[in-house]
């Protein structure tokens, strides 16, 4: 490996955020800040498919690896990807370009501000999804809260105080025990290198509590109920692109960590805690999804709505079967697709009315007829239609969870009944009806960068709905070692 | 006499003292030159233990009462770059609030002497002397501002409590030489008998007099006010400097000699970790005063530090080392930004005066930011590795309970952080503050910002220049 393309993924928005802090911002260059956001993403965009390219579809090894040492004897800086982060790193340099370009309409002071933050953003998120070192990892997962918090504090709504001191200490609440079981995981074992601790496994006796601790991150972060409370109000506050980085990439932290961590180090406790997740995803599923249906806020129905996704996601991770842990994943990177674009939604109507109310809307079909279209398209894949990506994930948890156990598939299957429901009924509320609000007719349709934002993200929602192919292809060999060395090791008891 | 050239840095030190004394005396409206003369003593006095004693291994001089190794050397350059720092970023504010006299830079010199006389005693009657050298000055360090009646009641306040901590300190000495007959650290070392309770007591008594000194729960009561009340420079000093010292002393007086009776003080020290960190988290919340809310983190930090010398290993001392060196650096700069926060020649230092400071002067906040955060232990700033070095070593040890408190009040002290930030950040602007800073001021602030920021790029080199303290 000559050319070290990962640390070039992390380091190239950086280094982009760099250049923007040197520029003098002021009203006349708006413009061209942004596009050298827009650039440097789209770059990085593009390296990461070349990354996807290059990648290797054959094999459940890390490929890309790079390890240089950081604290002698201690850390070394490691990073690689398989099957399983790559095409989260994908989604994570696909959406932040879309996100930069979205930011026309609703961010009007401070912009080469937050687009440093959203750049920054990118640096971590990227970071997390290929550190192999659970010190890395852990640096890159926490100093995310860090332009969140500001996203949210400084750009967001009326409750942005509230919601962002919400967000950053449920989450650092969280995170700090995973702090102790990884300072804990190297006394025992003498490393924190995660290849090497997928070999040599972590004593029994142990995993227990080490599972526990790094579950607490996790369920915050994903969020399971019942500390998904953070979400509504941070969704609901942020500016449309801090909701859209929120759900469509932050969330897949957690469910990417339960799939790295604690599947492939804690197999026994995963084994033993499985019906915890279960119990845990379905009151999600169900209960939030009830939540969803009451909601006259737009944005809180959509956060609650990926409160359940998520719950689903948690499910299939935890049937622990080909099928399950495949659709968890296709389920992951098609939420962060339409939940970003449904948030884009909002954010689009939000910029003309300034409302988020579902009463505010109705009858706007005729008056904006491309956004209606669009919309459709993202709520249906959101209740899972078949052709739309939304179908291919829930299908396969489902699939997965009735192998396992015939109650969780069928209270699970619920929701997705109680998930059209709330989606076909928020369309029908703000789309169709009477015209009553006569404001609305003043309403212009999608312009031109909407446009290309909200077609880039239904390309990719369609295209995988018909043909998942190139997702199961290459998360596949990832998914059948790191369940093959699941069962070695439930067997033999490590 | 042999070896005097070892004690030359302090040798230098008080002759300077004495010069610029006289010079004072002598020479009319001299302050300017006396300030920069013993910013020049500081420096030189940092190069010269640099070069004579850094390299050394162990040497102890008359009659094995005063000790030069590794750790007193590091200390001492810590110690005497912190007052050159502290000294530097003063006059401007000094000249301000119309104190710049000759006494500021002597007092500050005749502390550092006897910190420095602290931390190289391997004696109970050496270090006392220093100890005493040291808060003496800072008394009046403290009443600086005498015109400013809570400025005169911090050094009230704050003689009062510590001689009486002082005397406590006595008390134990006298203890601990009548069950070992020596005050010489390495002679009760060997005289130790862990049968003899009593000399627990004398233990008890010595540490809550050092506890007393670095403020920590629940001998902290005069921090907050004295804090408060001394001028916003002094503050800076007491923050930072006397801290080295006794947390040296702290090592010395419990490694060397006392090392066999891990079991009794072990539990004093966990005890005075916890209750620090968690009642400086939760009393800091509710301040308005910046400086009290500095000296309620200050509890809090102090607690962390502790935690790492409760391990009882050699890793516990540089993890603890490691945290104060980065806390002083953040101090710093928080301080740095207090010092700008003026205008008119007028100081601000409540919390709602930062509010908007974001809109008005952008890069002052950011640093201001950058610094909150890694107080706060958030990745990847330097603040974050200080804390883990802390639960690194702490977790060795199997000590579960303190690391999970521990981490759990970094939570709650995130909250009032992440208050001032929301306040810069969220609120609404005020006026303008003034621009024109001194030269080192600047350079302070962006120095440490820029080290705190940075610090993820080179974290082995702090390690590798701590990691040669063996004490045990």
């Amino acid at each position: 490996m000559n050319f070290p393309i990962l640390s070039s993924l992390i380091l190239l928005p950086s280094i982009g955020a760099l250049f923007l802090f040197f520029t003098k911002s002021n009203k006349e260059n708006n413009f061209s800040v942004k596009y050298v956001a827009l650039f440097t993403s789209l770059v990085n965009f593009l390296l990461s498919i070349y990354l996807w390219i290059l990648f290797d579809q054959t094999t459940s090894e890390f490929q890309f690896v790079e390890e240089r040492v950081w604290i002698e004897n201690f850390i070394n800086y490691k990073v690689g990807v398989d099957g399983i982060s790559i095409l989260f790193i994908l989604l994570t340099t696909f959406i932040t370009p879309l996100c930069i370009i979205s930011v026309n309409n609703s961010i009007k002071n401070r912009l080469s501000e937050f687009l440093i933050a959203v750049l920054i953003m990118e640096t971590f998120m990227i970071g997390v999804f290929c550190s192999l070192d659970l010190v890395v990892f852990y640096l890159f997962f926490e100093a995310g809260l860090i332009p969140m918090f500001l996203i949210i504090g400084i750009w967001g709504g009326t409750r942005r105080v509230y919601s962002a001191f919400k967000f950053f200490l449920y989450t650092l609440l969280g995170s700090v025990l995973m702090l102790v079981a990884i300072i804990s995981i190297y006394w025992i074992t003498g490393t924190t290198d995660v290849v090497q601790l997928y070999e040599l496994g972590i004593d029994t006796k142990y995993q227990n509590l080490l599972w526990l601790a790094f579950f607490s991150s996790f369920a915050v972060k994903t969020p399971m109920w019942p500390v998904h409370t953070w979400l509504p109000d941070a969704h609901v506050e942020a500016p449309t692109a801090g909701s859209v980085l929120l759900a469509a990439i932050l969330l897949k932290m957690a469910g990417y960590g339960f799939i790295r961590f604690s599947i492939g180090l804690f197999p026994i406790a995963s084994e033993i805690f499985t019906p915890l997740i279960y119990v845990l995803s379905l009151i999600a599923i169900i209960f939030t999804s009830f939540i969803a249906l009451m909601q006259e806020d737009m944005k809180k129905l959509i956060a609650y709505s990926s409160v359940a996704h998520m719950g689903f996601v948690t499910l299939g991770i935890f049937t622990i079967q080909q099928q399950g842990i495949e659709g968890s994943i296709i389920q992951m990177i098609s939420h962060g697709l339409v939940a970003a674009a449904l948030f884009l939604c909002v954010g689009v109507v939000y910029d003309r009315m300034h409302s988020r109310l579902i009463d505010t809307y109705g009858g706007i079909v005729s008056i904006i007829p491309k956004y209606s279209v669009l919309f459709m398209v993202f709520t249906l894949s959101a209740l899972g239609l078949p052709g739309t990506s939304g179908f291919v994930g829930e299908f396969l948890i489902l699939m997965a969870a009735f192998k396992d156990n015939f109650l969780v598939a069928v209270i699970a299957s619920l929701g997705v009944i109680i998930g059209a429901a709330y989606m076909l009924w928020l369309y029908k509320r703000v789309i169709f009806g009477k015209l009553i609000n006569t404001d609305l007719k003043k309403m212009l349709d999608l312009n031109k960068s909407e446009m290309v934002i909200l077609t880039s993200l239904t390309v990719p929602t369609l295209f995988f709905g018909f043909y998942p192919e190139p997702l199961i292809n290459t998360i596949e060999v990832s998914i059948r070692d790191l369940i093959e060395a699941y069962n070695i090791k439930i067997a033999s008891k490590i | 006499m042999q070896n005097l050239e070892l004690v030359f840095p302090e040798i230098f030190i008080s002759l300077g003292i004495m010069f610029l004394l006289i010079l004072g005396v002598f020479k009319k409206n001299s302050s300017k030159l006396i300030h920069n003369i013993s910013l020049v003593f500081l420096l030189i006095t940092a190069v010269i233990t640099f070069n004579e004693t850094l390299s050394l291994n162990k040497i102890k001089l008359f009659n094995n009462s005063i000790i030069i190794d590794y750790l007193s050397s590091f200390m001492k350059i810590v110690t005497l770059v912190a007052a050159f720092l502290v000294l530097t970023i003063s006059s401007n504010y000094l000249k301000s609030l119309k104190i710049f006299k000759i006494e500021y830079p002597i007092l500050i010199l005749s502390s550092v002497l006897g910190m420095m006389i602290m931390i190289s005693s391997n004696d109970l009657i050496v270090f006392y002397m220093g100890l005493e050298l040291q808060s003496l000055s800072l008394y009046v360090l403290a009443t600086f501002n005498r015109d400013q009646i809570k400025s005169s009641e911090a050094g009230l306040k704050y003689f009062v409590l510590s001689a009486l901590s002082s005397g406590l300190l006595l008390y134990g000495c006298s203890l601990i030489y009548g069950f070992t007959g020596s005050t010489n650290f390495d002679v009760i070392s060997n005289q130790l008998s862990s049968n003899e309770y009593a000399l627990t007591f004398g233990i008890v008594f010595i540490l809550v007099g050092l506890a007393f000194k670095i403020s920590a729960v629940p001998f902290h009561m005069w921090a907050p006010d004295v804090y408060e009340g001394s001028p916003t420079s002094v503050t800076l000093f007491f923050t930072m400097v006397p801290k080295i010292a006794a947390l040296t002393v702290f090592i010395r007086f419990l490694y060397v000699p006392f090392l066999n009776l891990i079991d009794q003080w072990q539990m004093i020290l966990i005890f005075l970790s916890i209750a620090s960190m968690l009642f400086g988290a939760v009393a800091a919340i509710g301040q308005k005063n910046l400086k009290r809310l500095v000296a309620y983190s200050s509890i809090g930090h102090v607690g962390y530090a502790l935690a790492g010398l409760a391990t009882g290993s050699n890793e516990g001392i540089q993890s603890s080392i490691i945290y104060i060196t980065i806390y002083i650096i953040m101090n710093l700069g928080l301080f740095s930004c207090l010092l700008m926060m003026r205008r008119n020649d007028v100081y601000y230092e409540e919390i709602e005066d930062l509010s908007g400071l974001s809109k008005n002067h952008p890069l002052l906040s950011l640093s201001l930011l950058i610094i909150l955060f890694s107080l706060a232990g958030i990745p990847p700033l330097a603040g974050f590795f200080a804390k883990f070095y802390i639960f690194k070593s702490v977790l060795e040890q199997s000590m579960f309970f303190l690391a999970i408190v521990g981490l759990l009040s970094t939570v709650v002290a995130a909250f009032y952080y992440l208050r001032l930030i929301k306040i810069m950040y969220f609120d609404k602007e005020h006026e303008k503050f003034d621009t024109d800073h001194g030269i080192w001021l600047k350079f302070s602030l962006i120095a440490s910002t820029i080290l705190i920021l940075l610090y993820f790029v080179f974290p082995s080199q702090l390690i590798d220049i701590v990691s040669k303290i063996n004490i045990i």
